[in-house]
């Protein structure tokens, strides 16, 4: 009896090959005659490039060769613009994207200007250190208030300003509500989100075969299939002759979208030039300064309210530290600005961003996208009202929720997806109350009080969020039942952990009446399947997922006509279980799905006009726009008053993204956005001098979080499903990681009564000496 | 700079192998493309992250911390020996499969390796006691909740046998 799958905590069909250490990354491909790559790059953040000179590295025994920007030829491009500017009324945006090698000048710290082909990677390193560069240094752009300022240095000469975008988008009248409001609170808040540093660095290997006159590419990407059109388009090939595979891919999170890094543009190339396979694998240090980061916002923003802490409106000021190029455009600050208004009524809004070019790396997409800045900016001012207001902060937030009957809700804005932006479904009250009673609200400031009576500094904090995921464009999925019984599935997006070969395994195998283990999934080669947009915006299991199912059931309404015509009875009379169809009541009555697959691309006879071979389809699907999933974190912290050490004592997590496919699975996709978001509240900090130097640049002073500060995560869900698609899922893989920074700042301040000391926590990340440094001249 | 090579003989997961290496190859890379051993993962090359981690008589050590040539007439073992002989899982390896302990699953060789010796040396850890032997390791996607729960139970069913 086959059992459903969909909604059980399956495990996972990919967990063997990763523990015992035969998944295959990037850096496993071993390719005889392969050569390695070594980049020169910037060590200085603005400078005009005056000479290279690598005529002595060519000397070098093992050395094959070394290219400058110059070399290129018409193959120097910048790179292609990934997400143009949406549709918005009076929008400014200045497209300049980054290049393969420095030409002219640099931009930031990690550029590269040299890359470096040899025979070892450790030979094509000691080369670097044989080129001669004359670089002649400009003031760095750091600071984007002083980027912004007449006179300022610029990082694009010929955009005549460091503005990379400029955006205002409003809701009603703000100005208006705000003249009739009690109360409106005003402060400037600073965001910062830092690199999402998976473990796995970014590598590429691209292998010219002349004779077949075919690309093949192993490349850390969370897109393939728009490195293989790009990159089809740029080598002058045509798309069918270039084959991208995303294997196991070590953690994404975002940057591994971007596209086209210089490394992934450079190496084929080489490759075709030198005819033959070529490696380079980033190492720790080259990824804090080329890979793209997330970095910072200031907000200057003031939320007009009615005497009992009802919201009439918002008004938001940003700077968005875009980086030295804007590749993915606007996606980041469209995030913040439309995440802000999180699960409320916000009936009026008028949200301006400037994006700004500074001399750092490129800021692009990591976990949450932009959506941090945008809750931290709109939970923290819920708690100055509150505060003022002399509400609970939860009630006041309480008031404020979107009524269940109120969906679909529209926001009138423009979302990243380029749709207005609405909620498609949500019940957020009982959120709110299964977190409040789960983290012990009502009960803990009487166990605060008394353990202060012990020296004890407890804190609470409690934030809530929405997530828009599973945005379009589309994905497909190709499903085909093999001769020997066995499902395949394939489908464009890559995998980086997820669980992809699961829980699409999940749905197909029920659709198809087979054992989960029986489905062999594929992701992310692009000879395996060819269309798609890639993993992002937490849409894998929305679209793809849906893509699958829609395909697993025509190859289930195939098995079921082929059976039908076989047994010469009616469909209805068919069950499909246990990988065979059989007729109902007819024990012993049946044919085996692999042979009906064989049956169906018989060697002779007439096959029926109209008719395909094989049990196969391939489907595709398409949102009209993303789903809208929301939760609720909150939090006890300690803390040591001294030191300002932190210990988190309780972190719940109660979620919304409608049907769930595995919970397993999910549980894990929170427990760990939980810990970026730890880690992104009080431990991770990009610091840069005022020359753009990064001065944190490895694992030990850059501080991912370990087993010691990440807790417990004590999970909680409800289901309001989806209208957006046939299963009701709505995306999770961000969901952990928006909300923990008003969590911090709320404890914090709460554990440390900074409140009654005049100070508050305005900025993220914090840290102890952070602490230290804001409150050494408060009062006591 | 002049290279240098160096004969070595060493046992990895009970094998013998003669290599010629070049002084300053890491032992990283030396397993992972010298023996094609690639199971081993390098995240860092500067000690911190743990990817790496393989036993080096019987100890975890970093081997992007190490020299390939420090290797000679030692014994080293990587995950893919952790398997027995039918290709069973270890008991950790199970556990991690059971409580999803990984996700991408770049760190887990890292953590197999240096866990399976902590559970050598400490049969009956305390939660905390398992937090802090695997604090030297970073993961990046499972917040590591599901790692200390494997952990506890490989020692667990380790134990009950």
């Amino acid at each position: 009896m086959s059992t459903r799958t969909f909604g059980e905590p399956i495990k996972r069909n990919e967990d063997r090959r990763l523990l015992t250490g035969q998944a295959l990354f990037v850096d496993d491909v071993e390719l005889p005659g392969m050569l390695h790559v070594a980049f020169l790059r910037s060590q200085v953040a603005h400078a005009k490039i005056v000479s290279i000179d690598v005529s002595s590295a060519l000397q070098r025994p093992g050395v094959v060769a070394a290219f400058v920007a110059g070399d290129l030829g018409d193959y120097w491009q910048p790179g292609p613009l990934l997400v143009p500017p949406p549709p918005i009324a009076g929008i400014v945006f200045h497209q300049r994207t980054q290049v393969p090698l420095a030409k002219g000048k640099v931009r930031h710290v990690g550029e590269p200007l040299v890359i470096v082909i040899a025979e070892s990677r450790y030979i094509a390193e000691d080369a670097l250190d044989d080129i001669d560069v004359e670089l002649e240094p400009l003031p760095a752009i750091v600071d984007l208030e002083k980027g912004l300022a007449a006179g300022s240095a610029l990082v694009h000469d010929d955009v005549g300003s460091n503005v990379s975008a400029h955006v205002r988008q409003t809701k009603g009248n703000y100005a208006a509500a705000a003249a009739k409001a009690h109360h409106i609170i005003k402060r400037r808040f600073l965001y910062e989100h830092g690199i999402s540093s998976p473990i796995e660095t970014r590598g590429v290997v691209a292998q010219w075969d002349k004779r077949a006159n075919q690309m093949t590419i192993w490349d850390t990407t969370q897109a393939p299939v728009f490195v293989r059109n790009g990159l089809a388009g740029m080598l002058g090939l045509n798309e069918r002759q270039v084959r991208v595979i995303a294997p196991f891919v070590g953690g994404g999170f975002g940057p591994k979208i971007m596209m086209f890094y210089p490394e992934e543009v450079l190496l084929p190339w080489v490759s075709m030039k030198l005819n033959r396979p070529i490696k380079w694998i980033e190492d720790r240090l080259e990824h804090f300064f080329a890979t793209t980061h997330e970095r910072g916002q200031i907000h200057d923003a003031e939320i007009a309210l009615t005497r009992d802490g009802r919201i009439l409106g918002i008004k938001d000021v940003f700077l968005h530290d875009g980086g030295a190029y804007d590749p993915y455009g606007l996606t980041v600050p469209i995030n913040s600005q439309c995440t802000l208004l999180g699960p409320y009524v916000v009936p009026n809004y008028d949200s301006t961003f400037t994006q700004v070019f500074t001399n750092l790396p490129i800021v692009t997409p990591y976990r949450g996208a932009g959506r941090q800045h945008g809750v931290f900016v709109m939970e923290r001012l819920l708690d100055f009202a509150a505060r003022e207001l002399n509400i609970d902060p939860a009630e006041i937030r309480r008031k404020n929720l979107i009524p269940p009957e109120a969906f679909p809700y529209k926001n009138e804005i423009i979302y990243q997806d380029f749709q207005p932006l609405e909620y498609d479904s949500g019940n957020y009250e009982p959120v709110l109350d299964m977190a409040l009673e789960a983290i012990g609200y009502r009960t803990f400031k009487d166990e605060q009080t008394k353990l202060r009576g012990e020296g004890r500094h407890l804190g609470i904090g409690l934030a809530c969020y929405v997530e828009g995921t599973g945005i379009g464009p589309y994905e497909g999925a190709k499903v085909q039942v093999q001769s020997n019984g066995k499902v395949s599935v394939a489908t464009g997006i890559g995998t980086q952990g997820q669980g992809h070969f699961t829980v699409f395994a999940q749905i197909a195998a029920d659709q198809l009446g087979i054992a989960v283990t029986d489905v062999d999934v594929v992701t992310g080669d692009t000879d395996q399947f060819y269309w798609g947009a890639g993993t992002f915006a937490s849409r894998g299991a929305v679209v793809a997922g849906n893509a699958v199912n829609e395909a697993s059931k025509v190859v289930r309404k195939k098995a079921l006509k082929l059976a039908s015509d076989l047994f010469e009875c009616a469909e209805e009379d068919l069950v499909i279980e246990d990988g065979k169809v059989s007729i109902v009541g007819v024990p012993g009555k049946f044919v085996k799905l692999g042979d009906l697959a064989g049956q169906a691309n018989p060697m002779r006879g007439a096959v029926q006009p109209g008719t395909e071979p094989g049990l196969e389809s391939t489907q595709y699907f398409g949102p009209k726009m993303g789903a809208t999933a929301n939760g609720v974190h909150a939090m006890i912290v300690e803390m040591d008053p001294q030191t300002f050490d932190l210990k988190i004592l309780k972190y719940v997590v109660v979620h919304d993204c409608g049907t769930v496919i595995n919970p397993m699975i999910l549980a894990g996709q929170i427990h760990g956005g939980v810990a970026q978001g730890i880690g992104n509240a009080f431990y991770e900090k990009l610091v840069f001098d005022d020359q753009g130097q990064l001065l944190n640049a490895s694992l030990a002073d850059y501080l991912l979080p370990t087993a010691l500060e990440v807790p417990r995560v004590e999970l909680g869900h409800t289901v309001t499903t989806s209208p957006l698609n046939p299963m009701g899922i709505k995306g999770a893989g961000e969901a952990g990681a928006i909300p923990a920074g008003p969590l911090f700042a709320q404890a914090i301040e709460d554990a440390l009564d900074l409140k009654g000391r005049g100070v508050e926590l305005l900025e993220i990340p914090l840290s102890p000496s952070r602490l230290f440094e804001l409150t050494r001249n408060a009062r006591r | 700079m002049d290279s240098d090579f160096h004969d070595i003989t060493l046992s990895v997961n009970g094998k013998q192998y003669q290599r010629r290496v070049e002084s300053r190859l890491l032992l990283s890379d030396f397993i992972r493309h010298d023996l094609a051993l690639a199971g081993t993962h390098v995240g860092c090359e500067h000690g911190v992250c743990g990817a790496c981690t393989v036993l080096f008589d019987g100890q975890p050590i970093r081997s992007c911390l190490m020299l390939a040539v420090q290797a000679r007439n030692h014994e080293i073992s990587t995950v893919e020996g952790l398997t027995d002989k039918d290709g069973e899982y270890h008991p950790l390896q199970q556990a991690m499969h059971d409580h999803h302990g990984l996700q991408c699953g770049y760190c887990t060789p890292g953590i197999l390796m240096t866990m399976t010796a902590f559970l050598d040396e400490n049969p009956s850890p305390t939660e905390d006691d398992v937090r802090e032997a695997l604090s030297g390791n970073l993961c990046r996607c499972t917040g590591y909740q599901n790692i200390v729960d494997a952990v506890m139970t490989a020692a667990m069913r380790t134990r009950g046998r």
